[in-house]
């Protein structure tokens, strides 16, 4: 912040494209969801407590879906669950995204033979941004995949659609 | 003017940051007053027996880590004694004591995570970072020793798959002292807050009797004041060679059995972990942990019941085989689907705001209730 302050001791002005300043802000912002479904969630918690503080990036999970940016899809999704995973979407204001957490909700992880009560892959119910892979995915990486969302909204534009 | 009220029922769950996974509850209310709590499970249900019946022995171990997996290293204990106990092996020393070091490591790191998200669940947010600050500690034991935080598949049938690291020991130890100050600590911050005393105690009172008759077992049995431990009452691989105390609920906050009670017998239990522990690093003998390993694991045609003391209650397993190498079925009795039975008991006559806390000092896993 010291860069900045001296910038605005006097009347300076700062020059620089809506696209930037709205992406600056909604990538140093995203408020995630405090949703946890399985064993990945507490491998989100612990991401979230002491040692590996996921605040210092901005994120701040809320428990309601209308007020979060982000959705971290923490464990395996059951086909019970995907429909309830689908409306909690829904209800989330826009922009949203999404990050898929752990093998179970990549693709189905352990479970994808013979789990019957498993939904291989949460991206066939929601749209994903990050898929992070591991069973359970390290606290650092689930970090690695904040960044590469952080990285994705920095090259998003209000116009021309990203690739 | 009489005033019209009418029953209103309402949903908790499976979106809700306080259910400690994907349960969905259905109150009852008059009011604010609770009538009937019914829970609605199977939102993880991962078909653990289905899995079962298609894997061999020891692939099933990675499955059981799956099932609770705030205290993975037990359900891989647990299971392993059951098929030692079909095959008919004995294991070396060395196995046993470092499986009971683990085991207890594992019982205070499942415990943190209760006490924590218990304190985050009625307001008191800075516990937890304190619990998981601790937490980290065991956990960078265990990944010392096999390589990962949560999941393990360490405890193998007959032996584990890898000896301790040249550190461990003295590492251990260093945690063990660094430990036991720490609860003293959170004792200040939690256990005697007026508030915290004040949400907790005279709340979902569980007497013994109910107790008993609904299954309950664990760390929620002893604080309704019933000493019942499986590591005392039925001992399984060394338990018998410590000397460690049962905990029990003595309502010096409210009644015995309350959710402050349920809570502190946690915080004793881990106290009485450290002192399991740091018996077991004195005496730890050598030997080689793989030795006892069966190449092919290839039980005769029988069936075992066979029960642990995982941090939540008693961890049971039945076991039926057909002299193949995957198991005909395997059947397990988890406490905390039967602790989730209580619920209607305890939250009758509570008002909405106590289900948190009741739901919280239960303390159950829905990796476990659903399996």
């Amino acid at each position: 912040m010291g860069l900045l302050d001296k910038q605005f001791a006097t009347d300076s002005i700062v020059v620089t494209k809506v696209d930037d300043l709205l992406n600056w802000a909604r990538l140093s912002s995203l408020w995630q969801m405090g949703f946890g479904l399985a064993c990945c969630a507490i491998e989100m918690m612990a991401t979230s407590a002491s040692h590996y503080d996921f605040d210092r990036f901005g994120v701040i999970p809320r428990p309601s879906p209308r007020q979060s940016d982000v959705i971290i899809i923490s464990g395996t999704v059951t086909l019970k669950m995907a429909l309830r995973i689908k409306r909690l979407y829904e209800q989330m204001p826009d922009p949203k995204y999404v990050i898929s957490m752990g093998s179970c909700s990549n693709c189905g992880g352990p479970y994808w033979e013979h789990g019957y009560h498993v939904l291989k892959g949460v991206d066939r119910v929601i749209p994903v941004d990050v898929y992070v892979p591991g069973c359970p995915p390290r606290p650092e990486a689930l970090l690695e995949g904040l960044l590469k969302l952080q990285e994705k909204i920095r090259n998003e534009s209000l116009v021309k659609k990203s690739a | 003017m009489a005033l019209k009220t009418e029953q209103m029922v309402l949903n908790m769950g499976p979106q809700h940051p306080s259910t400690h996974g994907v349960l969905r509850l259905e109150l009852e209310l008059e009011g604010e007053i609770i009538t009937k709590v019914t829970p609605h499970i199977g939102y993880l249900h991962r078909c653990f027996e289905k899995h079962t019946e298609a894997m061999t022995y020891p692939q099933v171990i990675p499955y059981t880590d799956r099932m609770d997996y705030l205290a993975s290293m037990y359900n891989e204990f647990g299971y392993a004694v059951a098929v030692e106990r079909l095959l008919g092996i004995q294991v070396p020393e060395r196995v046993d004591f470092i499986r009971v070091i683990m085991g207890e490591f594992q019982r205070i790191a499942s415990h943190l995570v209760a006490i924590g998200t218990y304190g985050l669940d009625i307001g008191a947010f800075t516990p937890f970072l304190y619990c998981f600050r601790d937490r980290e500690r065991i956990l960078s034991l265990f990944e010392m020793t096999c390589g990962a935080r949560l999941l393990y598949n360490y405890i193998w049938v007959g032996g584990l798959s890898h000896d301790l690291h040249p550190d461990f020991v003295r590492s251990a130890k260093e945690f063990v002292t660094y430990f036991r100050p720490k609860i003293k600590e959170l004792n200040d911050l939690l256990t005697n807050n007026k508030i915290f005393i004040d949400r907790t105690a005279n709340i979902g009172i569980l007497p013994k009797e109910t107790a008993i008759n609904y299954g309950i077992s664990g760390p929620n049995l002893r604080a309704s004041g019933f000493k019942w431990d499986l590591r005392k009452d039925d001992p399984y691989s060394i338990y018998n060679k410590f000397d460690f105390d049962i905990p029990v609920g003595q309502g010096s906050m409210g009644t015995v059995g309350d959710c402050w009670d349920r809570y502190y017998v946690r915080i004793l239990e881990m106290e009485e972990s450290l002192k399991i522990i740091e018996q077991a690093l004195e005496i730890l003998p050598e030997g080689d942990v793989t030795s006892a390993i069966p190449k092919r694991i290839k039980p005769p045609v029988g069936q075992v019941y066979s029960r642990v003391e995982n941090p939540r209650g008693e961890l049971g397993y039945f076991i039926i085989s057909n002299g193949q190498v995957n198991p005909f079925r395997i059947k397990v009795r988890g406490p905390s689907f039967v602790h989730l039975g209580v619920m209607n008991e305890l939250c009758k006559g509570h008002m909405v705001a106590d289900i948190i806390a009741i739901l919280g000092s239960i303390d159950i896993v829905l990796g476990e209730v659903d399996r």
